[in-house]
């Protein structure tokens, strides 16, 4: 099918955006559009506008902030996943990101589209939240910055407001962390069925710090932060990884579809959980 | 009604239209590049696979005014000369296809994957196809054809 | 008769590459929806969210005063001129069925019948427009399960009055082809083994990669209709008699066509109506759907539920088989919806020696997408029910299953066999394909590495699953196919004719859609006229070209289409030869055809099949007026029987106990499908027909939610899996010729899908039958191989 038709707008500044989408009532951001794209033409939704972020030269990038690299929010998943900064200081997200989709979603599809996307079964929104990403958000009144955990809201729902953009999301750096990326679903295609998100700092074969997080466990993205708290302080050992691992689903709450009801979910989280984190110490 | 100019296939064209255009049916439609065609509608099956600078897209998930002052490449701009793409000589050696329909993105697809990974090995060859359906083959002469077309342009 | 038997035969049996890739790999290809004509309108179907309502009223005013909309049709302004989709298979004669419409009049029975038509300028127009049609419906309470529907809980057609379509019986001691089953059934529970389950055939969707597509051309003196379809000749006959337009004012061309393993035989409901918008509006008319309207519209396949028992003494010996099927048609009966269970009806036995059979099939309706042929029909569901009995007749013996097998299959000596179902299997060696499996897969080796695994408690445990398989193919017999209950016949048709230039222009009456009819009926050409290879060009897929025919499935062409182009064939040389004769003055009896040539024996004297074409076609040489001054021949061939190929799968699979997930490690097939013309082409449908059977053993499965809607509506959730979700398959042949046709072919573009579902799901089940596993549904998916683990540790 085709989409309802729409006006185009291709804006060249994150203010000229901003303003078009202020003006225009149902006006929705137009990213990669891999996700759009279809929802348009099976007609489960249209706008009026579509405000396209690809023309914003701002947008698009990844700098070296110090502390932090900052991933500009229209970067495409392609440039993330090959990138040299991202591999050494976050390489979660490289990790996460090679697994999007397919290479030519790849190709269009964006960083920052995919998380104001918030799909529970994408995969860089449990990478974010396990990361403590920030995003930086430019609406009419300026720019804010909001934490990951606040970031999330719901299903499909973030802290991005109907005239506001999401121009870049600061990661801090994880410099000489071990990462892995576990994702579980039954065609390459498909989205998660669960996916666990972990990195780990080695102090000898001790698990110094741990970072981890849960995809499609819940309407948002989760830290496991009571496997975090566990794992610190614990060898990198099999057996202990796995007791930590058992906390994995405390407080979440997962879907039940046609790829497995909640305990089947829970069960995997801790499962994949065990793997991300055994591997991710791995890679250390 | 929105202006574009896009070169496709070598030869620019400039053309009006509806911003809910999408690249497969701008090509097809306007341009009568119907060697792309469309499978699905969610864009998983990959049958509309063209290049777009340089780099495969699913032509069903991109406008045509967003493929303004770019250029694009589909399967009907891989001869040259009538002499067939490696990639197109290798499908017909290795029998990459039976009704064709997926074919197009197919190769599009494949001639990316060996741009970014020339020596692939079979199981990247798979995961780099993981975004094109084909109903026919089992694939397997399709990493057949890939592989062989690897080995050739060594 | 003449022969080339003298000369070696370089064309068949020769890896030729395809003929047809040449434009589909260049983008030169003509699909149904690059036909573009001068005035064009496009069409939008408007279809029922719901799976069974009432329609009170539709408003189509606001549709209607859309941009570009030149008509908006429903229901009742069609209800005359419609008539009523054909079912063409009685498998009782007092079969029910509800009448069919193409647009729903009042009553909508599945979730995407159409109850309205936007006819515009535009095909976005058309999408648009018919966003504003407003239908009122009264939703009323849907027939889903199965069991249910069977035993008429919710009516899927009220007026009807029932569910029940059909009830189907074949008793091998009421027909006289074997002994009582519920006697060896009783004997056996008292002194040998029972093994009864409860299978379920799960409902597929055919997923051809081409969607539907139709333009119907109105002007000039014939309509013209062009349609993505296995088969342009019914399509022809059913527009003739569904819609009163007289045959030979009807033209219909199936141009390239992208797949359709069952899925595109059909009359369907689009093509009666693009055919009704053009013919009112005056103007050529396209239809092509999207994705997500092929996924709950076109039909869809299996879907059964099977209670089978298994009778067998204590040494694995088979006594009996008893099969009670329910077969869900859906809405509606296509136009072999009813047949479905009775092409596999008479192949339970598999390649085994039962002595008792009896199976009964009840066809039932609901609220569903109706069903119909889908890659195997019928024989997927009976092999894979005989072949997971027999892994667990083997479990239960604690044999191993090849051993099993063994003991009650056929031995090639015993051939031809006649079957306690009545089949006459005409050529086999199981013997050989399965040495030879168990050779490539490295059996022994493989079941050693299983038990290391159990015994160190491996959370990764390998299974191996078996399947020796065979099929009916070829269809064909009219005489049987009439006999069954078919109203239309099963031959095939051919016409091979000589040009001037000596060049050759082969016309089938089957229409491929991926088989590569126009190599392989180049090379039994080439190699029957000794002309090249690249001289002959095949036609088909055009009613006006192709006259005659009855198109492509049930792995019927070469065996049948392919038959029919040998013996035309055959038939211009018979016609060459007095001709010959004459312009070499020579005796008949002294010419011999070699090479392509006819040669006067002992002499040098001699012309080729070429030189030949072209002095009849001068005629200037040729005495007599009773001499036709052409080579041209047609042949027509009805078979006497099936071809039966057979062959034995091995597939060992990991699965990981903690998550549930199923890796296929590695898969062996060695099929007999008799001589071969082309062995790529031939392992081509191998390698496709295994993809798409491993897939209905771990992905597929239409889902339809409590309201009846298809939860399984595109893509995302429907899981045709991808390059990285399939293994490499090692695919080796045996050849063991038919007797029923004179190359010695058998059917191949079902064969692999036939095979290899139950060759997963028992190597599914032997990795964790240790574990208290004994059956798993399908699809195997992670979740239920998990719950499967579960309930097995519990128990």
């Amino acid at each position: 099918m085709i989409p309802a038709g729409f006006e185009y707008y291709a804006p060249t500044s994150v203010d000229e955006a901003v303003t078009l989408l202020h003006d225009h009532e149902d006006a929705k951001v137009l990213a990669g559009g891999q996700s759009l794209f279809a929802v348009l033409r099976v007609r489960l939704a249209a706008f009026e506008s579509l405000v396209d972020l690809g023309k914003i030269d701002e947008l698009r990038g990844i700098r070296d902030d110090g502390d932090a690299l900052v991933i500009g929010a229209m970067t495409p998943h392609s440039v993330v996943q090959i990138d040299p900064q991202v591999f050494d200081h976050a390489r979660l997200i490289s990790l996460a990101t090679a697994t999007i989709a397919d290479p030519q979603v790849r190709h269009r599809g964006t960083f920052g589209g995919s998380l104001a996307h918030a799909d529970p079964a994408g995969d860089l929104p449990a990478v974010a939240v396990a990361l403590d990403a920030s995003f930086v958000i430019a609406g009419p009144g300026g720019r804010r910055t909001v934490g990951a955990s606040e970031f999330f809201q719901g299903v499909f729902t973030t802290a991005v407001g109907e005239d506001e953009v999401l121009v870049e999301v600061r990661v801090p750096k994880y410099t000489g962390w071990g990462a892995h990326y576990e994702k579980f679903n039954r065609v390459a295609q498909q989205w998660s069925i669960v996916a666990v998100a972990a990195a780990v700092r080695l102090e000898g074969d001790t698990i110094a710090e741990a970072r981890v997080g849960l995809t499609n466990m819940g309407s948002t993205p989760i830290r496991a932060t009571a496997v975090e708290q566990a794992l610190v302080g614990q060898p990198a050992t099999a057996d202990a990884v796995r007791a930590a691992a058992e906390r994995a689903a405390d407080g979440t709450s997962p879907p039940t579809d046609l790829n497995g009801d909640a305990d089947y979910r829970r069960h995997l989280a801790s499962v994949l959980t065990r793997r991300a984190v055994l591997a991710a110490a791995g890679t250390g | 009604m929105t202006r574009v100019t896009v070169k496709v296939d070598g030869s620019s064209y400039t053309d009006d239209v509806e911003p809910r255009t999408l690249l497969v049916h701008y090509l097809r439609e306007q341009l009568g590049k119907t060697g792309t065609v469309v499978g699905c509608d969610t864009g998983n099956c990959g049958a509309c696979t063209v290049h777009l600078d340089g780099r495969s897209v699913k032509a069903c998930s991109v406008l045509a005014v967003q493929a303004d002052g770019h250029e694009v490449t589909t399967i009907e701009g891989l001869a040259t000369n009538g002499q067939l793409h490696p990639m197109q000589q290798a499908f017909h050696e290795n029998h990459a296809l039976q009704c064709g329909y997926c074919t197009p993105g197919m190769i599009m697809q494949s001639i990316d994957l060996l741009a970014e990974n020339p020596d692939p090995t079979e199981d990247q060859i798979r995961l780099g196809l993981e975004g094109n359906l084909c109903r026919c083959t089992g694939y397997q002469n399709i990493v057949r054809a890939v592989k062989a077309a690897a080995g050739g342009a060594k | 008769m003449t022969s080339t038997q003298e000369r070696p035969a370089a064309e068949i049996g020769a890896p030729r590459k395809r003929k047809e890739d040449a434009r589909l790999i260049t983008g030169r290809t003509r699909w149904t929806d690059n036909v573009v004509l001068p005035g064009m309108l496009h069409l939008a179907m408007v279809r029922s969210p719901f799976a069974h309502a009432r329609i009170l009223g539709i408003d189509t005013e606001a549709a209607e005063n859309a941009p570009g909309v030149m008509a908006v049709l429903i229901g009742t302004d069609l209800a005359d001129e419609q008539g009523a989709l054909p079912n063409a298979w009685a498998v009782v004669p007092e079969q029910k069925a509800p009448t069919h419409p193409s647009m729903a009049v009042d009553h909508v029975a599945f979730a995407g019948e159409i109850v309205a038509m936007v006819v515009a300028r535009t095909a976005a127009e058309a999408d648009d427009a018919a966003e504003l049609v407003d239908v009122d419906y009264e939703e009323l309470p849907p027939a889903l399960d199965l069991k249910a529907s069977a035993a008429d809980e919710v009516l899927a057609h009220p007026d009807l009055g029932t569910n029940v379509s059909a009830v189907w019986t074949f008793d091998s001691a009421e027909s006289g082809t074997g002994q009582d089953v519920d006697a060896a059934i009783a004997t056996a529970r008292e002194s040998g083994i029972v093994i009864e389950r409860e299978i379920r055939q799960q409902r597929l969707i055919p997923a051809f990669m081409e969607p539907r597509s139709i333009v119907v051309d109105p002007t000039a003196e014939q309509l013209t209709v062009w349609s993505a379809t296995q088969v342009p000749h019914f399509v022809r006959i059913f527009i003739a008699l569904v819609l009163g337009i007289p045959e030979h004012k009807i033209r219909v061309i199936a141009p390239d066509v992208g797949g359709g393993f069952g899925g595109k035989l059909q009359f369907t409901p689009e093509e009666v109506l693009t055919v009704i918008a053009a013919r009112r509006t005056g103007k050529p008319c396209k239809y092509s759907e999207s994705r997500s309207e092929s996924l709950m519209s076109a039909h869809h396949g299996r879907d059964q539920v099977q209670k089978v028992t298994l009778a067998a003494t204590k040494d694995g010996t088979v006594t009996g088989f008893k099969a009670e099927l329910l077969a869900d048609m859906g809405a509606y009966l296509g136009l072999v919806t009813s047949a479905i269970p009775l092409l596999g009806a008479l192949m339970y036995n598999g390649i085994y020696k039962f002595p008792a059979y009896r199976l009964t099939f009840t066809n039932v309706f609901t609220n569903k997408t109706w069903t119909d042929a889908y890659r195997g029909a019928g024989r997927p569901e009976a092999t894979f029910a005989i072949e997971r009995l027999m892994d667990e007749l083997a479990a239960e013996v604690g044999a191993d299953p090849l051993e099993i097998r063994e003991r009650n299959w056929i031995k090639h000596e015993e051939f031809p066999f006649d079957t306690v179902t009545g089949m006459r299997y005409d050529s086999g060696n199981y013997e050989a394909a399965t040495a030879k499996a168990k050779e490539l897969f490295g059996y022994d080796a493989l079941r050693a590495e299983q038990r290391r695994r159990r015994e160190s408690g491996d959370p990764v445990q390998l299974g191996i699953g078996v399947s020796t398989y065979t099929e009916m193919c070829g269809l064909a017999p009219s005489r049987w196919l009439g006999s069954m209950g078919y109203v239309g016949g099963g031959w095939e048709h051919a016409s091979v004719r000589m040009l001037p230039t000596g060049k050759v222009e082969v016309i089938t009456g089957t229409s491929p859609h991926g088989q590569g009819h126009e190599t392989a009926w180049s090379q039994l050409v080439a190699d029957r006229l000794g002309v090249a290879f690249e001289d002959v060009e095949v036609l088909h897929g055009d009613t006006q070209i192709a006259a005659r025919g009855l198109d492509t499935y049930g792995s019927r062409s070469l065996a049948v289409g392919g038959m029919a182009v040998l013996a035309a064939a055959d038939r211009v040389i018979e016609k060459a030869k007095p001709i010959a004769a004459q312009l070499l003055e020579a005796n008949v009896d002294d010419l011999d055809f070699t090479g392509g040539r006819f040669g006067v024996r002992g002499t040098e004297s001699g012309m080729s099949m070429g030189e030949l074409a072209f002095a009849v076609f001068q005629g200037h040489k040729l005495d007599g007026s009773d001499v036709e001054r052409s080579l041209d021949a047609d042949a027509t061939l009805d078979p006497d029987d099936f071809s039966f190929p057979h062959g034995t799968h091995l597939c060992a699979t990991e699965v990981d106990t903690e998550t549930g997930g199923v890796k296929i490690r590695s898969y062996v097939s060695v099929d007999d499908v008799g001589l071969v013309v082309n062995p790529l082409i031939v392992e081509g449908q191998v390698h496709g027909g295994l993809a798409q059977g491993i897939a209905q053993a771990l992905f597929e499965e239409a889902v339809h939610d409590e309201s009846g809607t298809l939860l399984t509506g595109s893509f995302v959730e429907y899981l045709v899996p991808s390059a990285a979700d399939l293994p490499a398959f090692v695919t080796a042949r045996t050849e063991t010729p038919a007797t029923t046709n004179q190359l010695g072919v058998k059917g191949v573009g079902e064969a692999g899908t036939i095979a290899s579902t139950p060759a997963v799901v028992n190597a599914i089940v032997d990795a964790v039958r240790h574990l208290g596993v004994t059956d798993i549904p399908m699809p195997c998916s992670p979740y239920r191989v998990w719950k499967a683990l579960q309930e097995g540790t519990r128990s």
